[in-house]
């Protein structure tokens, strides 16, 4: 807050202000160039992989890094957007990636889809793949619900303890569903498997397009700003009108829907669902992804996701040393920049582009009509 | 929307004992803002007793008081912060009992903060447009997926805002971060904001705290326009006597909890009763 | 059957009790900094590790194990406390919590590295030949916890009632700020809370190396997670909340397993912390805060 003590003009009033004269492209425009890399990423990611350039256990780190970016991304809506802290994400990731995978494995039969269809995707597959992932999201949003509505009544600490009640509740019935029912569901301790590998370079990087769309568009709208000003002061926003439990219900089953959808993927990226997987360590790691990326930036998500999927991988030697060099640099950041890396600045590439061709640009200093209040 | 269920309690003004306390031209309407005997402990503490207002729909009010003396729990009390021990409040003749602060709102009372409360991470814009989004009517999926009523609906409402800021001339500022804003315009932007929620009677927490003369002087005048443009009643808590005697028709000054005078600025500024509140006994020569 | 029900309520008892410890523990640092610490039940696998090397190690007396581990889990609480939470004590609480999970992970990480994942088998400080009462047999070891247990929660009780520190303590945890005004050195009243509440967690390591003989770097997570629960369910900032809510967790938990749904009873616990929560959002002995508007 700026304390005002200059001159005593009443207002600040600038006319279009800091803005002035700013041609901004149109929206359409805006979403066919975003269309357009996302098309290229995916034509050059493609053909590295027809072609050979890109290996097998590559395709796979890619896979999984989209998986962790839908992951990361959607645990930002309640943490950064929000503003709780769940730690029960690894539970709805769970949750979608064993509802997902059950679907898939026993439809598949009855509409006679081969393994091999779900590589070079027939319409019947296809569609299986979508109902796979669609229910496998639903399974865990329905989780979200169940779970949200006693825990969102509580506050922070409560909530987070709540949330990790939950996740290992679900792990619990994950492991022991079969010998209480007497059915053969989720393979119990041994795990889930043989899965069939329906998620693909494609279609992860098509999902991820779409989640990363649709969690942008909530949040630039007025469902968004509710969520948004819960997190600013709750108090004012319900003085305001905003109906916090219902908004912060929809924030987490938003969240916990497209946890499961990752999960969906994970499952088919995988091949082997097992309870241990998601206990409370793969909770934290997500949480660590969104915290060093920045509470509330998505751009932050995606960076962080990317990274902390790669670094493993890439450092397959010092395994040992991995999860000790996560805590410490967890500590680290929270202690000399608690926003995270990126704070909550988001890029947006068609408002750079705007700047180019209005020439407002970060280095070319302020020409004078810069808000004052900004300072 | 009040509910079915609500305590239709609807009644209409009439002259009280003291002359002149509701302005002539509310006289026959219905109490936009009416509380009886309200009151609440906290343990053993009463921090309000008895408190008793009846607003004319366009009328301006003020409460003063010294500091502790119970004004803000009064705003409290009116918007379901704390729940009352005692009394009933009535927004346009229905009851609030058992209503959470979001349906009071809904009721058709908006307040701002003493301490300021803004969506401090939200631009200006946004400020305004989480008031004003309550009567969007777009669906999740219209937002999701873009559709055409998002899009018309997003332009409408950024109009509407825009048109908000322009009472404090502050459409110039609505990309900048309302923590960014300086303290004046922090407490501004509380008062659009509240008024994007279209109340009938709004409450203004220390309006004019932090400000200089000269804002508070527009702040007057502003209070006046808003009043005049919405048709909406104004109840203020303040400590700058000029405000208060200059906007108000109707002044209550509480202290330990009781509205110990109620009249106009003019009855008020020569109360003995009100001179002992702020200056002690000797005060009065 | 009467002799089945007492020795498992006895076994509850010792259970509960260790919950009942290492919730002491959560809810005075939270009660005086509003921290969940995460880290606190990785305090407790560090004691075991201390009592496994003193005694089995080093082949010193258990009596030595048990004072050098409560000794060094107190000093590594105030450790933590320095290094990573006072620096973040105006940061915003998420800011907190996450450095508390980061350390955490790093305790439990480096144990790991340090002393392998395999479980480490810790010698028996005690005789632990049952005593017969009147055809019981009872356990010396679930007698002395629940012995041990009542002393530290009275001795407990009796520090934050009625000694001077007690006094700063209760009145850091009202008003941190006033506090300071008041001339109370708020550094070190945190400080020593978090040596008392470490204390006891080095406490509840030695009860638990008696009752399970072993340790993992892994151990401090559930029993950690599952004393938190305990301490939200007693009503956290609350000793005695603590106390009942660690029996409680004992008991239901004992109680699953002697009806053979042992598998199910981590599950139990976090499904009674939920409905307790539910029907009373600051757990049974807890107060209600409301922010100031």
């Amino acid at each position: 807050m700026v304390k005002e003590t200059r001159d005593p003009k009443p207002y600040i009033s600038l006319g279009a202000g800091g803005r002035r004269g700013r041609r901004p492209l149109p929206m359409p425009v805006r979403y066919a160039i975003n269309a357009a890399l996302v098309l290229a990423f995916l034509v050059v990611g493609e053909l590295l992989i027809d072609g050979g350039s890109i290996s097998r256990y590559q395709t796979s780190v890619l896979e999984q890094i989209g998986i962790y970016v839908i992951m990361a991304v959607s645990l930002n809506i309640a943490t950064g957007y929000l503003g709780q802290l769940p730690l029960g994400h690894a539970g709805f990731m769970s949750v979608g990636g064993y509802s997902c995978a059950i679907l898939i494995m026993r439809l598949q039969p009855v509409f006679g889809i081969a393994l091999r269809d779900f590589a070079a995707p027939t319409p019947a597959a296809l569609a299986l793949f979508v109902c796979g992932l669609l229910f496998g999201g639903a399974m865990a949003a329905l989780c979200g619900l169940v779970i949200g509505i006693p825990a969102l009544r509580l506050k922070g600490d409560y909530l987070a303890i709540i949330t990790l009640g939950f996740a290992e509740i679900i792990r619990v019935v994950m492991l022991n569903v079969d010998g209480l029912l007497g059915v053969d569901l989720t393979g119990g301790a041994k795990g889930l498997t043989g899965i069939p590998a329906y998620t693909s370079f494609l279609n992860t990087f098509v999902v991820v397009a779409i989640s990363l769309f649709l969690i942008h568009t909530m949040m630039k709208s007025r469902h968004g700003r509710a969520i948004l000003a819960i997190r600013d002061n709750e108090i004012a926003a319900e003085a305001t009108g905003v109906n916090t439990t219902y908004y912060k219900t929809l924030a987490f089953v938003v969240s916990a829907f497209f946890a499961g959808i990752a999960g969906g993927l994970y499952a088919g990226c995988i091949g082997v669902m097992a309870p241990a997987k998601f206990g409370f360590m793969k909770s934290v790691e997500v949480l660590v992804m969104v915290v060093l990326g920045g509470m509330g930036s998505m751009l932050g998500s995606v960076l962080s996701a990317t990274v902390l999927t790669i670094l493993p991988e890439a450092l397959r030697a010092f395994a040992d040393y991995r999860t000790l060099a996560y805590a410490v640099v967890l500590i680290v950041v929270m202690i000399f920049r608690p926003q995270g890396l990126m704070g909550t600045y988001d890029f947006s590439l068609t408002s750079w582009v705007d700047r180019f061709r209005n020439g407002d640009l970060p280095w070319k200093k302020q020409k004078g009509g810069e808000v004052r209040a900004d300072a | 929307m009040p509910n079915e269920g609500s305590k239709n309690r609807r009644s209409i003004l009439v002259q009280m004992e003291t002359p002149n306390l509701i302005p002539e031209r509310d006289l026959g309407q219905i109490p936009v803002l009416q509380a009886e005997h309200l009151g609440i402990d906290f343990g053993g503490l009463t921090a309000v007793d008895d408190f008793n207002i009846a607003m004319g729909p366009t009328e301006i009010s003020g409460i003063i008081g010294p500091n502790g003396a119970g004004k803000t729990t009064i705003f409290n009390l009116l918007t379901n912060v704390y729940k009352p021990t005692r009394g009933t409040v009535l927004i346009d003749g229905y009851d609030t009992a058992g209503k959470s602060m979001v349906q009071v709102n809904k009721m058709g009372i908006a307040r701002t903060f003493q301490n300021i409360r803004l969506f401090g991470q939200m631009t200006v814009e946004e400020n305004v447009l989480v008031g004003l989004g309550n009567s969007m009517s777009t669906h999740l999926l219209h937002d999701m997926l873009r559709l055409p009523r998002h899009w018309r609906q997003e332009a409408e409402f950024h109009d509407q805002a825009m048109d908000l800021l322009g009472i404090f001339d502050m459409q110039g500022l609505a990309k900048t971060k309302a923590g960014n804003l300086p303290y004046g315009a922090q407490r501004r932007l509380e008062i659009l904001r509240a008024l994007g929620t279209h109340p009938k009677v709004l409450l203004l927490d220390e309006p004019a705290a932090g400000m200089n003369p000269n804002e508070t002087e527009e702040l007057m005048e502003n209070i006046q326009k808003i009043r005049d443009e919405f048709q909406i009643a104004i109840l203020l808590i303040e400590h700058d006597m000029n405000l208060v005697m200059g906007v108000c028709e109707v002044v209550g000054v509480l202290d330990y909890g009781k509205i110990i005078a109620k009249g106009t600025p003019d009855e008020i500024q020569n109360d003995p009763r009100v001179i002992e509140a702020y200056l002690g006994k000797q005060g009065v020569n | 059957m009467q002799v089945t029900f007492l020795t498992q309520l006895l076994n509850g008892l010792q259970l509960g009790s260790i919950y009942a410890l290492v919730a002491l523990g959560y809810t005075m640092v939270y009660g005086i900094i509003l921290l969940l610490n995460f880290a606190h039940g990785d305090i407790i696998m560090i004691g075991a590790y201390i009592s496994w090397i003193v005694m089995s190690q080093l082949g010193l007396s258990p009596v030595l194990a048990v004072l050098l581990s409560v000794l060094g889990c107190t000093l590594l609480g105030v450790l933590i406390d320095k290094v990573a939470y006072a620096p973040l004590r105006n940061a915003p609480r998420l800011s907190i919590l996450i450095t508390a999970i980061g350390v955490s992970y790093l305790l439990e990480n480096g144990a790991q590295l340090v002393f392998g994942a395999d479980a480490k088998v810790v010698p028996s400080f005690i005789d632990t030949t049952s005593i017969n009462v009147a055809s019981l047999q009872l356990s010396p070891i679930a007698l002395l916890t629940v012995a041990v247990t009542a002393v530290s929660t009275a001795v407990l009780s009796f520090l934050v009632q009625r000694t001077k520190l007690g006094k700063a303590m209760r009145a850091v945890s009202e008003d941190m700020g006033a506090a300071r005004l008041m001339g109370i050195n708020v550094n070190t009243t945190i400080s020593f809370t978090f040596a008392m509440g470490s204390a006891l967690a080095g406490i509840g390591a030695v009860l638990y190396c008696m009752a399970y003989s072993q340790a993992t770097p892994t151990m401090g997570v559930m029993l950690g997670t599952k004393a938190f629960v305990a301490a939200v369910l007693g009503g956290i900032g609350s000793i005695p909340g603590a106390v009942i809510g660690g029996l409680l967790v004992g008991f239901a938990e004992v109680l699953v397993s002697a009806i053979g749904l042992s598998v199910w009873k981590d599950a139990v616990v976090f499904l009674l912390l939920i409905i307790v929560l539910i029907v009373k959002p600051t757990g049974i002995l807890g107060r209600t805060m409301s922010e100031k508007v």
